[in-house]
């Protein structure tokens, strides 16, 4: 049985990191959060947040979201220190206030790095990561009549190799979680998927090389191999895409 | 991008430096072992590699640069690391690295520093001195001068807490190396994980055992 009935609600302290523009400075303020009820998203908590603020003449909260559903990536949140808020493999649109009690006090803050400057409040610029998929993290198809879908097999271990890394959804969290600001669990991940299929690997090399050198002209670090990315990746993405990046690497170096 | 300016370059070079200096320590336990055995075995082990002298200064000469570069890009990189993650976090919680992890550049500063002190003690012998004397067959006596260097209690804590120091830099090091060269996979990390605790623990172990035997007058 639950802590809390439908009709019982909540009423939380935030503390919001909240931020006019880019190039002001930002600070903590302070609000309650209150009829809120475990079957609200975090995300709807804020929507109810915001209504409220929006009454009282405040500007309302900025963040980004979209989906709903888990999917899409584009909520980005540090709740109390956690990426997406902590939960395994959950997105915060998928993080429910049945995770909190009545009274509980939560820090929001916009995901921190250098390559993340923050646009407004909990919203942050993550087109960098647009940049370095830009850079190579696609495969060419030439124009002409579709290939025929049999004609390069692939096996069931490959592909689901390639599905495993395909499941980032490039929301950021592993940058925001980790302690140098690396992008290396989103570009390990990509450069992966295609690495292990036979129409990525025509490109591997430009694609490595490209994508590593526009991760580094972006502003993300270095990975030490703490690993907190895959620890805060809502899909689960395993550091062994990064070992794969570095080898897909020394592969450059030496073939 | 050149390998010197690569990210993953960089990374790769912490590595292959880090593998042969761990290498180099297992190799310098090993040397030192044969203390547990006798004055007879310790000295005769020194004689014999100070009689190779076209192996040792090549060797020294490697290793130095080992460790140059190690410092170097270990220093560099965290500088470049800690400026691409400017605004720190008003909570922070990690869920997975550890105190070695985190701490790696402060182990690595400490470790540079000892490694300087165990030079000027044991390989110069200016600082702190220590007693130069040959034994009985005319050779140079390593096993006086490393008791006597070692019955100082400052002096053997300084050497025990620099094998703690050891301790966490390699608990991190050796499987940061086998996941920066691309060894790796989530079958091999528990196991890089459990194999990179067990030779620090060997290393820790092993170096601390000599001042500890020394200052108990266990070996004297």
């Amino acid at each position: 049985m639950s802590e809390h009935t439908a009709h019982e609600t909540m009423t939380l302290k935030l503390i919001v990191w909240r931020q006019k523009g880019p190039d002001e400075p930002g600070r903590f303020e302070t609000y309650l959060a209150r009829d809120i009820t475990e079957h609200h998203s975090f995300l709807e908590m804020l929507d109810v947040v915001n209504e409220d603020l929006i009454r009282e003449g405040i500007e309302p909260i900025v963040f980004d979201h979209d989906c709903r559903e888990g999917i899409c990536g584009t909520c980005s949140q540090v709740i109390n220190g956690l990426a997406h808020g902590g939960q395994t493999r959950t997105t915060v649109c998928q993080l429910h206030m049945r995770k909190f009690k009545d009274g509980d006090t939560i820090y929001i803050e916009p995901w921190r790095a250098k390559a993340f400057p923050i646009l407004k409040d909990l919203m942050v610029d993550r087109s960098a990561l647009d940049r370095i998929i830009q850079a190579g993290g696609y495969a060419s198809v030439n124009t002409g009549a579709a290939p025929d879908g049999n004609a390069i097999l692939i096996s069931k271990e490959d592909a689901d190799y390639a599905m495993d890394a395909a499941e980032c959804i490039g929301c950021g969290a592993c940058v925001a979680a980790c302690p140098n600001g690396a992008a290396m669990l989103f570009t390990g991940a990509k450069v992966s998927q295609f690495a292990s299929l036979p129409q990525g690997r025509e490109e591997g090399r430009i694609r490595v090389t490209g994508m590593l050198q526009a991760m580094q002209e972006c502003g993300f670090g270095n990975c030490t191999n703490h690993y907190e990315c895959q620890a805060a990746c809502p899909k689960g993405i395993d550091v062994k895409f990064i070992a794969r990046l570095n080898r897909e690497y020394l592969k450059t170096l030496f073939m | 991008m050149s390998v010197l300016k690569s990210a993953v370059g960089r990374k790769v070079i912490m590595a292959v430096t880090g593998f042969f200096m761990v290498f180099f320590v297992l190799m310098h336990l090993l040397g030192n072992s044969t203390i547990f055995i006798g004055p007879e075995w310790i000295n005769s082990y020194a004689e014999h590699l100070h009689d190779l002298p076209v192996v040792v200064w090549p060797f020294r000469g490697f290793m130095f640069v080992m460790l140059c570069l190690h410092v170097f890009f270990g220093i560099t990189l965290t500088l470049e690391n800690w400026g691409a993650n400017p605004g720190k976090y008003a909570v922070s919680k990690k869920l997975k690295t550890t105190f070695a992890g985190k701490t790696m550049i402060w182990t690595g500063l400490l470790l540079l520093a000892f490694i300087l002190f165990h030079l000027l003690h044991f390989t110069l012998k200016v600082v702190p001195e220590v007693p130069q004397v040959l034994d009985e067959l005319g050779r140079f006596d390593v096993y006086t001068m490393m008791v006597a260097g070692l019955l100082n209690r400052v002096v053997a804590g300084i050497y025990i807490a620099a094998m703690i120091v050891l301790f966490l830099h390699t608990s991190h090091g050796i499987q940061s190396i086998f996941q920066t060269i691309g060894l790796n996979n989530e079958r091999t990390l528990p196991k890089y994980n459990l194999a990179a605790k067990f030779l620090s623990a060997v290393f820790l172990i092993g170096f601390s055992a000599i001042p500890v035997l020394i200052v108990t007058w266990i070996i004297s």
